[in-house]
């Protein structure tokens, strides 16, 4: 099954520029697999090395945040967006 | 405190309003609203907070004006250049209205110093350019229960939310737990940033802390606004409260201010 994936700004390099990727998947974990197949290194920008969510990186499924349903284990349906939200912090500077 | 006849023709367009009105009017001449940077985010916030009759505007930044600033950095000129951004800041603001009291703190803000420079303030203001002061800002604002409104911003997005921990609602801990590691991140200057992302969110906050002052409206608490200015699209996310965030939740780890503010502008790597 196919959702679409936002991807934000500092990561579209790794996505050919692309800001919504259609990727298969039942959950955001295999989402996220296939998405570093296709896009290599995407993988890493998102998870650690025991492959859990990075703390600084939110995955939303539509308007709910993944950490707070079943993380990356959260089930995904048709037609559902799933979007990447890194924290930032420029401002000042 | 009646106004007097040139601050009734000033702010008619407020007091017209029936959600603002002279009582409203008042509220902003007495509030006093604290700006944590004066770079990029900072000049729309305070400049609308000042042209708003907000009565007393602190800045705190340790940086002066450097002309690769002025990209995005209204508040501060050509003339300018060279001087401390709190004072270039304060000169701007206080031309621009004389009733705000601008109160200009040049230094960096810290751990050991937060607590002593929110205490006077009703509102803050996160604009910084850096995770370390975010959290520090986070915790300081929390212990003191006062409301924080915050902007961030990088390349072509940007994100704004409310934060009121002290409340039901989540703090800047529960949207992100940490920090991403020094290593991980390329500086601001590198990822480069589009000068009027500033002006969109910053004056999005000052609408927030406008909105915060009067009581009027609902505000971003609970919520995340992201702004893609490439798709020239707005999306308001969830933000939860964590029942298990080490400062805000029922069982805190996190007791006091810690941390260090020396973290300049990360984001993850492209």
């Amino acid at each position: 099954m196919a959702v679409t994936v936002r991807i934000p700004t500092p990561l579209r390099k790794l996505t050919g520029n692309q800001s919504e990727i259609r990727e298969e998947g039942g959950t955001i974990r295999e989402v996220l697999k296939n998405l570093e197949v296709h896009y290599p290194g995407i993988g890493e920008r998102l998870t650690d090395e025991s492959g859990e969510l990075r703390r600084f990186i939110n995955i939303y499924v539509n308007e709910e945040d993944i950490r707070f349903q079943d993380g990356l284990d959260t089930k995904i349906k048709l037609g559902d967006e799933v979007s990447i939200i890194p924290a930032i912090a420029g401002g000042a500077e | 405190m009646p106004f007097r006849e040139d601050q009734i023709s000033r702010y008619s367009r407020h007091i017209i309003l029936k959600e603002v009105g002279g009582r409203g009017q008042e509220k902003l001449l007495g509030a006093k609203v604290l700006v944590i940077g004066a770079g990029g985010l900072g000049s729309p916030v305070a400049m609308y907070l000042a042209a708003a009759g907000v009565g007393t505007i602190g800045l705190v930044d340790m940086d002066v004006v450097d002309v690769s600033n002025l990209q995005r950095q209204i508040m501060h000129s050509e003339k300018t250049i060279g001087m401390p951004k709190v004072l270039s800041g304060a000169r701007t603001l206080e031309r621009m209205n004389p009733d705000v009291r601008v109160i200009p703190i040049q230094d960096r803000l810290t751990a050991e110093n937060a607590m002593d420079m929110f205490s006077d303030y009703d509102v803050i203001v996160d604009g910084s350019d850096n995770f370390g002061t975010r959290y520090i800002v986070n915790d300081a604002a929390f212990f003191l229960q006062k409301t924080l409104v915050s902007g961030s911003i990088l390349r072509f997005e940007g994100q704004v939310t409310v934060l009121e921990g002290h409340t039901d609602a989540p703090c800047y801990r529960c949207l992100y737990p940490e920090a991403p590691p020094p290593g991980l991140v390329p500086s601001c200057s590198e990822a480069g940033v589009l000068g009027v992302l500033a002006g969109t969110i910053g004056t999005l906050q000052a609408a927030e802390v406008v909105k915060k002052i009067l009581g009027i409206g609902h505000l971003l608490t609970g919520q995340l606004l992201l702004y893609d200015a490439l798709a020239m699209s707005f999306r308001k996310l969830r933000v939860p409260k964590n029942p298990s965030c080490p400062l805000c939740g029922p069982a805190p780890t996190i007791t006091s201010v810690s941390g260090s503010s020396e973290w300049v502008c990360q984001i993850p790597a492209p």
